[in-house]
Formats: C-alpha cells, structure tokens, sequence
C-alpha cells in the first residue's frame, strides 16, 4: 500500500534565470546562472549533488546535454521530457529518487532556448506520422475552449472580452513587480483589449503568454537531513501527475470547459496534501496561463471556483495579488513568460521566494502553502502537473 | 445495353468575378464568373466530390473500374485513379487508369469505360480540371475549375449509347511542354478553322451517320466551345437550334477543360426525360462524339447534386491577389513557424482506410464510434475489439471552433472545428469553403476530401468538413 511522500522530501536552495530573449545567452550560459545560484542558496559545493534530474522539451537531448556544460562528473543525469510539465516532472522524479535513499542530495534543473530558432511563438516536433491531424497553433487549441466555457455558461461575448483581458492584465502587473520577469511592464487594460485577434473570436496576441529562454533549478534533500544545510527548507506535501488517455478529444462527454488531467491531478494532490479547501488554505498559486483562457478554466479545475463562477471571481479581484487567492504572483507565463522545460521550476521557485520573504514588491503576508501547477499538450489530451508545497512541516 | 448508370456534377465554392481580373490590370475582360479551386482543392479532390456526389445510393463495392481523367494531374508521375478509388472506398482489386494531357481525355475515358461495361465491369469515370492561363491573357480570365463523374454500367441504366464516332488528328491548338505552367496556343483563327470546326463537324457527321438521326432528333447537342461565341456558330453550322446547344458555362464556370463537356453534359441530364437523346462532343486533338437516349430508368436516380445546384452555391468574395495566392503564382513571405515537414508515407500507408475513405472505428464490446480509429477504445479500454466504421456520409454538428489567424495558410484564419457524428465519434479538422459570420457551435457539416499540403513532392489528402448545404 503507497504511503506517500508528504514531507519526506525538502527543497534547500534554489535558482532561476532571469526570463526572456536571451540572445546574450547560450545553453550554458543558462545553465549556470541558474545552478549557482541554487548552489549558493543551499551553500553547498556542485560536486555535492549526487545525481540530476534535467529537463528539457526540446532544447536538447539526453543527459548530456547537462553534464557536458557543467561538468558534473560521471553522475547519473536524467533527462526527461513531458511537453510543459517538464520541469516540474522533473522535480517529481527527483523528489522521488532523494525519498528511497539512494542518494542523499539531488538537483532538478529545467531548461529551454527557444529563441535561438529564428520563430516568434510556437515550435516544431520532429515526429513522423501523417500529418492529416489540422494543425493548430497552440492559442488555437485553447481558443476552443471559449465558445464552450461561454455557451455553456451564458457569458456573453463582451463579458468574456472583459474576463479574459483582466487576467492578462493581473499578469502583467504582477510582473511589473518581478525583476527576472520577461515583460516587467503594467500593460493598460485598454491596450490588452485593443490588441488583434490571433486565434478569434475570443483570443488576441495579449491573452497569449510569450516563449522565452530561461532556466530554473532546485536542490532537494530528504527533511531529516535538510536541516544541516538551512533551518528554513520548503518541505514537498504532494505531487502529481496526469497524462490523458484522449478521452475528451475522441469521446463526444467532453464538451471543452474543463481540463480533465487538470482536474483529476488537483484532486489527487489535494488528498495527499491533506487539503480540503483549496481556495482558503493554498496561499498563493501559480497556474499554467499559457493563455486567458486556460487560466479562467483553470480556477474552476482547481477547485479555485465554483464550476460556472471563474469568470465572476476574476472580476471580482479574488486571484489578484491583493486577493484572497492570489494566482501567479510572479506575473505567470503571461508576464514571466514561458520557456517550456523551466516553467514548472520556476513557479515552484516562486512558493521559495515567498516562503522566504525574498519577492520584494510581491511579497505576501506569511503565505504557508504554495500550488504550482502545469499542463501541456492539448486541452483534450495532454499532460498535467500539480506540485503543493509548505513553510511548514504537517 | 451500355451507358450511364449514375452521374454527378461538382464546382467549386469560390468564384472570381472577372471584374477583378480586369481591375488588376486595367483593361476591359469578358465577363461573368470564373470558379476557382479552394488552396486546398485540385483536378483529383474535384473528381473525388464529382464521384461521391456520382455514387449516391451506389454501393462502392459495384463499382469495378475507376478512370480519371485530366489535363492538370497533380503527379506527373503516380496514378491518381488509385488515389481516388480509394477515397470512394473500393474494393483494391479494380482496374484504375489515368487518361491526361488532352482536352479529349474525359471523353477517351468514358468510351474506354462503355467498353468495359459492355464487358460487365462497371466502371466510374472521374475529370476533373483546373488549368492555369498566364497573368492578364485571355486564357486566365476563360479558364474555370470544375469536376463531374458517371457511373458506366449495363443495368439500372439511365442513357445507353446509341452510338459513337471518334477523329485523332495530331494538332497543336492548345499545349503545355515538359515545364510550362500555362497553357499555350497558337493564333486562336487558326485552330478554329482548321482544327475545331472540322474535327468536331466531322465527328459529329459521322456519328449521325452511323445511328441514321438528324440533329432535329436530339434534345441537346453537349459541345465543346472554346467561347461562346464559337460554339454557337458551330451548333448553328451543323444544323442544331439554339435551343438545342448547351450552355458552355463560360459565363458560371468558365472553360473548365477536360470537365467542360462533362460537366454540361450533367446539366443536360439534370434537364432530360425518358426518351431524350443527347449528343456529347468533345475537341482536342480531334473530337469524339457520343449519343445517348436516356431511358426510364433516369427518374428512378436518388436526387444529387449536379450542376444547377453547384451554381447557386457560391462565394464571389475573392479578389485577384486571393487567386493568385491559391495557385501559388505570386511568392508569399513565409510565417516565422517551423517547416512543414512531409507525410511519413509508411504511417500515411498503414493508415490508409483512414485517410482515404474516412473510416475510424465502433467498439463491439460498448459500441463507441471513435477516429481515429484505436485498438484500445477510448470508452471502456478494451482491446482488439474493433470494427471498421466509416465516417463519410454520417451527419456533423460543430461543438466548437476557432479562427486559427497564427496557423500557416493560403487562406488565413485557417478554420478549425471539433465535430461531433451522429453516433457517435468526434473529430478535429478545418472548416473550409464557409463565410466567418456563419459559423456557430452547433451548425451542421459534412465532409470533403481535399489537399492539405505538398512536401518533397508528396501530395497529402486529407478530409476537411464544409457547411452542409
């Protein structure tokens, strides 16, 4: 019978680049900004860390892509790819392998260069198949989801062009505050509602969030040990995820207000955190806001709000930074912007800031627990990340 | 007694009025229409709409011989006949053959298609064309795209040939070499006075010779007619009235090609009653003429689309540079998205009931219908309890949609949609040949075959849904 890890495993130092287009930056470089400041957070040498966990979705390939840059020194690297939940599967695997014994101190890095490509948004995948699925940029794919979550729920069109722009512009405010953040500019609303369509009729270019580069790292323990590195670890209370079986893009029950991976994940690590109401005791969450629209049916999946009732609470400023759930604190993919496999470490980083009183402009009244949620793929099937972490220990 | 048994007639959606055409380079066109192939449709999914259009009521599998024919193939080396027995889900083991490169070769398809039905194996005949005339000639403003189908059998037959007669004169009144995209000709008195009116007057003498009729006999003389102007002279000078000679479609369609005459000879058997006989005659390289008497038999046809139909279903809202676009002959900036690699072929093969004839699959065990087709249903997780299920012919509402405006396209918002099938199953797919202020969650489709893109050469195919109409 699975016990789970609630607690067993701690975070002691973490380490993110700034975001955005990096063009004075190559993978190393990326590399190293972000493990050395992890390094000198935990206070621990590199050679310290016993084995690695690095993601990437497709920056690189293969352990190697780490080691060679940093030299780590015949140690075991895995490299692990799940579109946008790369880096917090990463974190996963690494939280897992520190628990069984094996190793005694381990790193999680996340990593992505998109902007080397030469494309303003998007990438390709190098699969072969046949090619006759339509191909649907990635705001397309979530633009979907809108008429639904709007019929079904009698939002009128003009509502939602109030709904969705207010989501953006929180975002973006919150990245005002953010020194590493992409975009660190508070964007007027009327601007984000002027901007053009890109995936109509109800996503323009500001509901979408922005690729960047980046890198995000955290070094992990196991509690009984984490206390001879730091008094203040961020303790793991659960993690979970999710990978669709296509049920809702082949099977006519879904009907594209939800995201069931979302979902299923948020239950099953609620359960094991021991929460039973997540809009009261999570202090604060960062949520996959790949665009407006996903984080508006992201509430709902989380249990945020009330199934029908997103829509109401983001006017009423309940995920706003002076909310009483404040959601991406640290202006999520929106602001911060998206480099895929770092994006799950990062919004982990962003629960280690504020635990720590280190989110200066941002900074919360004492949060104790912290949601990091991800998701990648399509709405209809695709992978699904939630990671809850706490201050505290119970 | 051999003739037709089924027919039926396709144009497309989009239309250019010739005024633009005029516009762009500031002199004066002929007037009227031209329809113009979707970026996404060619000579073969024009056929495959003439053809399921065709075979309405018609189990595929009575269908033993497919020929297409064409001047505009989209390989200048792979059979398309093959491609298309396929989308109309044939057996494998019919005869396909591609008759190309002339203006004849719609009706050198149909006579070769009588011969095997009077041998029993009844044979579908698709043309389809879509030709291109160079920037501002005149060939570019007559030119139309255009499809239409028969179905050549010895029962249920709705007109059985009487007779026929054939000219082959090697000519050179319209050509294309080896690397020419447009069609060219030489000084068009030439052709018309040596070439057209004899071979045609020709045939058309000795056809009635052999069957012994006077052009007063027939109800309506089907002919090729490079203008208007042209083919009323010719009908005139071979003694037919003008109520006898058919609209040559130049000022709806425009000259479609090789479909020309077979698509006025779909109007003509949209108008036709038992008894009626009707004399086709096609040009290029000489000329093949044909008489058919339609039988009783025509009124027991399920009602199909034709031409008349295809006529009022239009959109005249492209411009020129829109046109120009669809046939790729100005170069466009490319998006800043990834390349577009090919169709894996072995992947495209291995799925190939899928992608040609529409089929997913139902569940045995809890009777799901799903595409693409599994062998682990996505309902209740059993395995290799599948059946074949076709898709094509099953009615579509779209659940939802989205204008995709960042998407790679010749027609850009590329259209996506989520259809849901009466009984079950579900699909992803473009929307195409739809008005943007039209679409809603909930609106009615039906599905077309159409050309997704070319990489390395390779065409790939693919279904598209359409508004059902």
């Amino acid at each position: 019978m699975a016990t789970g890890i609630k607690d067993r495993t701690a975070v002691i130092g973490m380490g993110c680049t700034k975001f955005g287009e990096r063009y004075d930056c190559g993978k190393e470089d990326l590399l190293v900004e972000a493990v050395h400041e992890a390094l000198e957070d935990a206070g621990i040498e590199f050679n310290a860390i016993d084995a690695f966990w690095f993601g990437t979705m497709n920056t690189d390939y293969a352990g190697t892509a780490f080691s060679q840059r940093l030299k780590s020194q015949y140690k075991p690297v895995t490299r692990i790819e799940n579109f946008c939940c790369t880096g917090s599967d990463v974190f996963r695997n690494a939280c897992y392998a520190v628990a069984t014994g094996e190793f005694d101190v381990v790193m999680a890095i996340g990593l992505e260069k998109l902007k080397d490509s030469g494309m303003s948004g998007g990438f390709g995948f190098p699969i072969d198949y046949d090619r006759t699925e339509p191909e649907l940029s990635a705001p397309a794919m979530f633009g979907m989801l809108a008429p639904a979550y709007a019929g079904k729920y009698g939002v009128t069109y003009d509502q939602m062009r109030e709904v969705l722009p207010r989501i953006a512009y929180k975002n973006h405010y919150n990245g005002s505050l953010n020194p590493k953040a992409m975009f660190r500019q508070e964007i007027p609303l009327d601007q984000i509602k002027k901007s053009p369509m890109i995936a109509a009729p109800y996503l323009t270019i500001m509901d979408c969030s922005g690729v960047s580069d980046g890198c995000a790292c955290a070094i992990i323990t196991r509690t009984e040990t984490a206390q001879r590195f730091r008094k203040d670890p961020m303790y793991v209370k659960a993690m979970e995820l999710t990978a669709g079986p296509a049920h809702s893009q082949m099977h006519q029950s879904y009907d594209f207000t939800t995201i069931v991976e979302t979902n299923q994940a948020a239950e099953r690590a609620y359960k094991k955190a021991g929460i039973t109401d997540p809009r009261t005791q999570i202090s604060l969450a960062e949520v996959h806001d790949c665009f407006t629209i996903t984080e508006l049916i992201l509430y709902e999946d989380l249990l945020f709000s009330e199934r029908g009732q997103a829509w109401k609470d983001v006017l009423e400023g309940r995920f706003d930074l002076k909310g009483e759930l404040p959601v991406n604190t640290d202006g999520g993919l929106k602001a911060f912007a998206h480099p895929v496999g770092a994006s799950g470490l990062r919004m982990i980083y962003e629960s280690w800031l504020q635990f720590h009183g280190r989110a200066g402009k941002r900074q919360l009244d004492d949060p104790k627990i912290g949601l990091a949620h991800n998701l990648g793929g399509m709405p209809w099937c695709g992978v699904a990340a939630i990671t809850i972490l706490g201050k505290e220990l119970g | 007694m051999a003739g037709i048994t089924a027919f039926g007639g396709y144009v497309p959606y989009n239309r250019l009025d010739r005024k633009q055409i005029g516009q762009a380079f500031g002199k004066p066109v002929s007037t009227g229409e031209k329809a113009v192939a979707n970026y996404d449709e060619d000579s073969l999914t024009m056929s495959v709409a003439a053809a399921l259009e065709c075979c309405r009521g018609i189990d595929p599998k009575t269908v033993r011989g497919v020929y297409f024919a064409t001047t505009t193939s989209p390989y200048k080396e792979k059979q398309c006949a093959t491609n298309i027995a396929a989308a109309l889900d044939l057996e494998r083991n019919v005869r396909a053959a591609d008759f190309t490169d002339s203006l004849r070769a719609g009706s050198a398809a149909m006579l070769a298609a009588l011969d095997a039905a009077r041998n029993g194996v009844t044979t579908l005949v698709a043309v389809g064309d879509s030709r291109l005339g160079a920037a501002d000639g005149a060939y570019e403003a007559d030119f139309g795209d255009g499809a239409a189908a028969f179905i050549f059998g010895s029962t249920g037959v709705i007109a059985e040939l009487l007779d026929s007669y054939s000219v082959a004169v090697d000519f050179h009144d319209q050509w294309r070499a080896e690397n020419d995209t447009f069609v060219r000709n030489w000084e068009d008195r030439f052709s018309v006075t040596q070439a057209y009116e004899p071979f045609v007057t020709e045939a058309v003498r000795g056809v009635l010779q052999k069957t012994g009729l006077k052009p007063g006999d027939f109800f309506k003389l089907v002919h090729y007619g490079a203008t208007p102007r042209n083919q009323a002279a010719l009908a005139a000078k071979l003694g037919f009235g003008p109520e006898q000679a058919s609209d040559c479609l130049s000022k709806t369609v425009g000259n479609a090609g090789a479909a020309s005459v077979p698509l006025m000879f779909v109007a003509a058997l949209e108008d036709a009653r038992p008894g009626d006989k009707i004399l086709l005659v096609t040009y290029g390289e000489g000329s093949d003429a044909l008489v058919f008497e339609v039988t009783e038999a025509i009124s027991q046809l399920p009602p199909r689309r034709g031409v008349r139909s295809y006529l009022e279903h239009k959109r005249v809202a492209i411009n020129y540079e829109k046109y120009l676009r669809w046939r790729e002959l100005i170069t466009f900036e490319p998006a800043k998205r990834p390349d577009q690699p090919r169709s894996s072929l072995p992947d495209y093969y291995r799925n190939y009931k899928k992608n040609y004839a529409l089929y997913g699959c139902q569940c045995k065990a809890c009777g799901t219908a799903q595409f693409p087709p599994t062998r682990v249903c996505v309902q209740c997780q059993a395995v290799d309890q599948m059946e074949p299920y076709r898709f094509y012919g099953k009615r579509g509402k779209v659940v939802t949609f989205v204008f995709d405006y960042l998407a790679l396209s010749a027609d850009p918002p590329n259209v996506d949609v989520v259809v849901d099938f009466e009984g079950g199953g579900r699909m992803f797919c473009n929307l195409v040949d739809c008005d943007l202020q039209s679409i809603k969650v909930g609106m009615d489709i039906e599905m077309t075959y159409r050309h997704l893109f070319t990489a390395d050469g390779i065409h790939t195919y693919f279904w598209k849904a359409t508004p059902q109409w």
